[in-house]
């Protein structure tokens, strides 16, 4: 091997090697010491212990809002699939010339800002929203209803609204990857259309719901806007407690403790879906 | 009577014509192919019987039943699929018993019958492995199973062979006849290799650009074709243009008797119609020797011009002029 291409590798992987040091093994790594150091009279002392995990383990209140956080990310995963799998099929299989357009439509509001779509939920469930007004207007109902918002209904339905299309992409693109031969090979041995459906289209398109699944679980289990602008008190996650932790409790053991908990949790769910996905794919 | 009865179809896609008043009919336990080139509109002609394309005109009939617009699922015909179509999360048996499946046959009824198509492709010994684990010859008798343990009236095979390679592709043709033979369904077969259409046929329709240029027995086919398409795209020929007065064919240097009407016309003869012989109707330089085993292919000139190709015994090399002979009715006057 020559001097040229010797260097050429060292240019082409140092930057990405650098980044990933900097920007994920550093943080993590401090995360990592953090949740075993604590906090004595507002400074943080370099004192090695599981003592935060302790904590965690003994306070019902974080596993009651882990359990929320599971609870509502698993509901929008539920939503998020039964929206996104009848939209994804009736654009691979049934949408036709329209195809391109539809997907397109779907992707779009993957390019507004989080922060724009969750206020315009503020804006149309809020006591003077939209929806409010539009319930007051038909007499349906007198005074504002006031679960709509600052609730966990609020938090699923924007999570819902926002990672849907998450949900999407990785079902539409198994969708699209069915032989359509295999399709008309089942017509032919005389099935029907939900016959088709069972035995030949969902089968095939697993390991794409379980991913567009993961997808949904994983990123609304962290998500901390939206119970931060529409959950209320009811709504708070575990994000949420992380996040004022690290900002006006000043404990960044604890808060390190459970973001390495969570981090730790998500791993072991990919791993195992991942393990799932092999399973069940057949190319 | 006929089991299938294609009557004037046609289909356009777009702005395509892809076939043109396309009319045949099929005999109950028949093998019929469907040659032709690609782009011919043998496939959609395929699609049309098995319900997957709808025709803009004409009808299909089976029996007493009209085909064409039943979906799919409700018609008495299967189809083995160019590259197979089996489904990849099933087991092999499980791929055969789709159809009884989905046709609610008796639960009883269905391993016996999948068991008993497996054992007739030779197959039952992999029931339980998955289609990715086989070979393309396995798959291709998988395939073959799952159409056939339906029982269909016809069956219809869309270039089952082309992804195979040379030599399992002869052996799988005798295993098809003969597996056609014992079951008694009649085949639709669609290729574009001429040979396996002669090997495997009782009647040959051969397509072009969307109309069929004729439609007969391979041997009438290849003794007597009609056209000078299928003179030439079946076999290899010779195409004479001919100038027939009183009585007499003439070519060139060529001359023989023809009871043909008078006037300008195309005719065709076949290379190994052509003989060396001693002493010749005509003599002509031989330009090229091509060695192929039991024949060579002689390419000669009998005038400025005149190039025939000859199929001879191989018997040693060739060269210089030689004497030819043809029997006046092998050249065969073309449309």
């Amino acid at each position: 091997m020559n001097v040229y291409s010797r260097v050429y590798k060292l240019v082409v992987t140092i930057p990405p090697l650098a980044w990933v040091a900097i920007f994920l093994v550093a943080p993590y790594a401090f995360l990592f010491c953090f949740s075993f150091w604590s906090v004595q009279s507002q400074t943080i002392v370099h004192h090695w212990s599981l003592h935060n995990y302790l904590r965690l383990a003994g306070n019902p209140v974080y596993a009651q809002v882990l359990l929320r956080s599971m609870r509502i990310a698993g509901m929008v995963t539920i939503l998020a699939l039964a929206l996104s799998f009848p939209l994804a099929y009736y654009l691979s299989f049934r949408a036709g010339a329209r195809k391109e357009l539809l997907f397109q439509l779907v992707i779009i509001p993957l390019w507004v800002s989080y922060l724009v779509r969750a206020y315009a939920w503020k804006t149309i469930l809020g006591s003077d929203g939209v929806l409010n007004t539009l319930l007051q207007y038909t007499g349906l109902v007198t005074h504002p209803v006031a679960f709509l918002l600052y609730s966990p209904f609020a938090v699923v339905l924007t999570l819902t609204h926002i990672y849907t299309p998450f949900a999407f992409l990785p079902i539409y693109a198994s969708l699209e990857h069915i032989p359509r031969s295999l399709v008309e090979a089942s017509q032919d041995l005389g099935a029907s259309g939900f016959r088709i459906l069972r035995t030949v289209i969902l089968p095939l398109a697993l390991p794409g719901i379980l991913a567009g699944a993961t997808f949904a679980f994983v990123l609304s289990l962290g998500d901390f806007l939206a119970p931060l602008l529409l959950g209320g008190p009811g709504g708070v996650m575990i994000s949420n407690v992380v996040v004022s932790l690290f900002g006006a409790a000043y404990d960044w053991p604890l808060g390190a403790a459970i973001s390495l908990s969570m981090l730790a949790l998500v791993v072991l769910l990919l791993m195992a879906t991942e393990r799932l996905e092999k399973k069940w794919s057949f190319r | 009577m006929a089991l299938l009865s294609i009557r004037g179809v046609a289909k356009q896609f777009g702005q395509v014509q892809v076939l043109r008043d396309v009319s045949i009919e099929i005999a109950p336990g028949e093998f019929l192919t469907v040659l032709g080139e690609s782009g011919s509109g043998k496939t959609t002609l395929l699609r049309l019987l098995a319900g997957f394309e709808r025709p803009d005109r004409g009808e299909i009939w089976m029996d007493d039943q009209r085909l064409d617009p039943l979906p799919p699922n409700q018609r008495g015909v299967n189809t083995v699929f160019q590259h197979y179509a089996l489904f990849p999360h099933l087991s092999v048996f499980e791929n055969v018993a789709y159809g009884l499946r989905a046709r609610k046959t008796p639960g009883e009824e269905i391993a016996p019958r999948a068991a008993k198509a497996l054992a007739q492709v030779k197959m039952s010994e992999f029931a339980r492995r998955r289609p990715t684990e086989l070979s393309g010859g396995q798959q291709q008798r998988v395939a073959l199973a799952r159409a056939l343990v339906n029982r269909p009236k016809l069956l219809l095979l869309d270039e089952p062979l082309s992804a195979l390679d040379a030599r399992l592709r002869r052996e799988m043709q005798v295993e098809l006849k003969s597996l056609q033979r014992e079951v008694g369904i009649a085949f639709l077969f669609v290729t574009h290799d001429q040979e396996e259409a002669m090997a495997l046929s009782d009647r040959i329709a051969l397509l072009r650009a969307g109309q069929l240029e004729q439609v007969d027995t391979p041997r009438a086919i290849y003794n007597r074709p009609r056209t000078a398409y299928a003179a030439s795209f079946i076999g290899l020929t010779n195409l004479l243009r001919v100038r027939v007065a009183d009585g007499l064919a003439c070519c060139g240097p060529l001359e023989w008797p023809c009871d043909s009407p008078p006037g300008d016309a195309v005719f065709s003869l076949r290379p190994e119609c052509i003989r060396l012989t001693v002493p010749g109707a005509f003599s002509a330089m031989v330009l090229r020797q091509t060695f192929g085993g039991a024949t060579d292919l002689l390419e000669i000139e009998c005038a400025a011009g005149l190039t025939l190709t000859v199929r001879t015994p191989s018997r040693g090399e060739l060269t210089g002029q030689q004497s030819f002979d043809f029997q006046p009715e092998d050249a065969v006057r073309l449309q």
